[in-house]
């Protein structure tokens, strides 16, 4: 069997790269799939913990997540397309119109 | 008697009345609501006088309870209403004028655009002011005293279009506030000392735990005569009173004449077991009175303002009241408030009526020569000044005498009040006499235009005059004094309400001296006030055209009293001036900057704050995210570290 730690480092690892995605990357979509990264990263350490601690916690946390990921994709992608027929890009820095 | 409470709540009710609707109405409609609820008051004050008269004289004491007011802890007041023989008076006296004076006005304001207004503060004015006579405590008599002070404001500024008018409404009430201030410090005092508001409380235990002439009771005294000075008009308060002739001229009847100035001598009556127990008090009081009786009187001298004469009559009278509360004789006070009432409210009355005819001409050197054509206002007029002057067999006569012969033998008295008496006597008969030659006799002095419209007034206001005429006439028989073969009926009337302060102050009653001297002083009064009518007769009527002349004769003198000592530009400068630069500086040095200078400077170090922190907002999403990652790395590291 793989220990726990395994899984949580591979989580950890998938965490940090869709974190730096989200700060590094100018392309919306690129930004939007890293937040899912993130997310799934979030999924994969709930589920380690769950078969560790055999509760099923976990898994219903899981199934929430991905609901709500369902979600998010939904609006967020409408977001996105409705934002590039407005600018003719998905560059997230020329999104800057809320500021001082 | 059970009814009492209705007195002043008729109208109060009036005033409600009037006062949300009075626009829709007709005039028919407003007239008759505001007087109707007056009379409603007068006759259920009759119908309480009478019913007090049925009682025994020790047990002429009814109060009435209609609520608890403010319960709490040791303090308790209510509004609770009390008849005695010397509330009774002044109810009657205070809803019979006050009605003919509001009879009067329904042709006096005939054609004034603030007709619903001015009935509406009118019968204001008579609740707040029979809610102070009624009264069982001082609390809910401040609030009648204060409610008179707001109707004089709003009556003397009822022209409002007027600067002087609204200016002279200012003055009076600011001038009362130092009185009042006075006497709110006084009601405190008794409060705290004696632990209660309530009269007959307050009366009752006064002596027992208080020390007679202590400085308690004498400075509680001294104070609620502050208020008194404010509201009588007394020296050095009583500047505001003259001012207040800018209001129409039934006001000046009603409030500055009949009713609201006596209110003062009515409290010291009220509080007559204090004052007993203040000898020092006492003689302050007699003092000012005396003073202001006086001084007031020789202003009245040379005025030209028909209306101003009366007002500086008025304050002299009302000198005369204080004068005999000061020797203890508040009977006698009492007395001649309640004639002067008649007389005083029938001259201004009088005087309203020449004004009215003469278009609002008001300085007596254009008129003249008026007896012919406004018959009945002479005539009335005449009976009041030979009332106020003290003629034998009008009530003026017996009520001043009565002061004068008080003045003169009781405990509290002396010689020298008498003759200062007597002189503001002389003094009284001189200048109401000029008033008479200058507006009724001799040449007429005013142009063809008045002259066109120079008629008598018409019967709604001629009506009062007379009825307040024989009233000038009868009133003082009810208290024809033992000398004169009377029975002194009014003083034994009131006597059960000062019994207590005189068996306090040891005034033994109808002791003094023999009748002979009061002979002898009654005959010198009346020979000195015939002397100055017939001065005045000289000057103002058979030497006309050299009145002025004569007048002038008196050089700086004259000056002096034509201008009123110079006090009001006295005032001006030591008072009012540094209150007003004080003001001022305050304003733009310490309001402007010290107090909006904190408010503006925090504000401005908030702006200036969020002006270098909005820096941070980029709209850059990225960055954003970077400071939350920050964010999240510090809690976690910290959580893990502080572990």
């Amino acid at each position: 069997m793989v220990p726990l730690e395994y899984y949580l480092v591979v989580a950890g690892i998938i965490f940090t790269i869709g974190m730096i995605g989200v700060i590094v990357a100018r392309n919306i979509i690129i930004i939007f799939m890293a937040i899912e990264l993130m997310l799934n990263a979030a999924n994969l350490a709930m589920i380690a913990f769950s078969r560790n601690l055999g509760s099923m916690g976990g898994h219903v946390m899981v199934f929430m997540i991905m609901t709500v990921a369902a979600a998010e994709a939904a609006v967020g992608l409408s977001i996105i397309i409705a934002l590039f027929r407005n600018r003719d890009s998905a560059n997230i820095d020329e999104v800057n119109l809320m500021k001082w | 008697m059970e009814l009492i409470w209705l007195i002043p709540l008729v109208p109060l009710a009036g005033f409600l009345l009037n006062g949300l609707l009075g626009k829709s109405f007709s005039k028919p409609v407003i007239n008759t609501i505001a007087c109707g609820s007056v009379a409603v008051s007068f006759l259920l004050s009759l119908n309480a006088f009478f019913g007090l008269l049925r009682l025994a004289p020790e047990s002429r004491s009814v109060e009435y309870i209609l609520f608890s007011w403010i319960p709490s802890g040791s303090f308790n007041a209510d509004v609770g209403f009390l008849l005695d023989p010397l509330s009774a008076v002044m109810i009657l006296v205070v809803s019979g004028v006050g009605l003919l004076i509001h009879i009067y006005s329904v042709g006096y304001m005939a054609h004034d655009e603030g007709y619903s207004r001015f009935f509406t503060y009118l019968n204001l004015f008579m609740a707040s002011m029979l809610i102070l006579v009624l009264a069982n405590n001082f609390v809910l008599m401040y609030v009648g005293w204060e409610g008179v002070g707001l109707c004089s404001y709003l009556l003397i500024g009822f022209w409002y279009e007027k600067r002087s008018a609204t200016d002279a409404g200012k003055k009076a009430f600011i001038v009362n506030r130092i009185g009042d201030f006075g006497f709110a410090l006084g009601i405190m005092l008794l409060f705290w000392t004696i632990g209660s508001v309530h009269f007959s409380t307050v009366f009752d235990l006064a002596p027992q735990q208080l020390a007679y002439g202590g400085g308690i009771v004498t400075a509680a005294t001294l104070l609620l005569f502050l208020g008194a000075v404010g509201k009588s008009a007394q020296v050095p308060l009583y500047v505001w009173l003259p001012d207040a002739m800018e209001g129409p001229t039934p006001v000046s009847a009603l409030i500055h004449a009949a009713t609201m100035v006596t209110a003062g001598v009515y409290m010291v009556a009220r509080c007559n077991v204090l004052y007993m127990m203040a000898p020092t008090t006492l003689l302050v009081v007699a003092i000012v009175g005396m003073f202001t009786a006086f001084y007031a009187a020789t202003i009245g001298l040379f005025q030209n303002d028909i209306k101003r004469v009366l007002a500086y009559s008025t304050i002299s009278q009302l000198g005369y009241m204080f004068v005999a509360c000061g020797v203890a004789a508040f009977g006698a006070g009492i007395f001649h408030l309640m004639t002067h009432a008649f007389f005083k409210a029938l001259l201004f009355l009088g005087a309203g009526s020449v004004i009215h005819a003469m278009s609002g001409e008001q300085d007596m050197r254009r008129m003249g020569g008026l007896k012919s054509k406004l018959p009945v206002t002479y005539t009335t007029m005449l009976i009041a000044t030979l009332a106020i002057s003290g003629i034998p067999l009008f009530s003026g006569f017996f009520s001043k005498d009565e002061i004068l012969w008080q003045a003169f033998s009781s405990p509290f008295g002396s010689p020298l009040l008498w003759v200062v008496g007597l002189l503001t006597a002389g003094l009284t008969a001189f200048y109401m006499f000029r008033l008479i030659y200058l507006t009724f006799f001799g040449q007429r002095r005013y142009d063809d235009h008045v002259a066109s419209h120079l008629r008598e007034s018409p019967k709604v206001m001629t009506v009062p005059l007379m009825i307040l005429a024989v009233l000038s006439v009868i009133g003082g028989y009810v208290g024809l004094p033992k000398a004169l073969l009377g029975g002194a009926w009014f003083e034994h009337f009131l006597h059960p309400v000062f019994a207590k302060g005189a068996e306090i102050g040891k005034l033994a009653e109808g002791a003094g001296e023999s009748h002979a001297t009061e002979y002898a002083l009654m005959l010198a009064a009346v020979a000195f006030v015939v002397v100055m009518i017939f001065t005045a007769k000289r000057y103002y009527l058979d030497r006309a055209k050299n009145s002025e002349q004569f007048e002038h004769g008196f050089g700086g003198l004259y000056k002096l009293v034509y201008n009123k000592y110079f006090i009001d530009e006295l005032y001006d400068k030591i008072i009012v001036n540094p209150l007003v630069k004080g003001s001022n500086l305050l304003w733009q040095k310490f309001d402007v900057l010290i107090i909006d200078g904190f408010f503006n400077g925090a504000a401005w170090l908030a702006g200036q704050w969020a002006i270098s922190m909005r820096k941070l907002q980029t709209g850059m999403v990225r960055s954003y995210a970077f400071v939350f990652l920050g964010g999240a790395i510090f809690v976690i590291g910290y959580l893990i570290l502080s572990r």
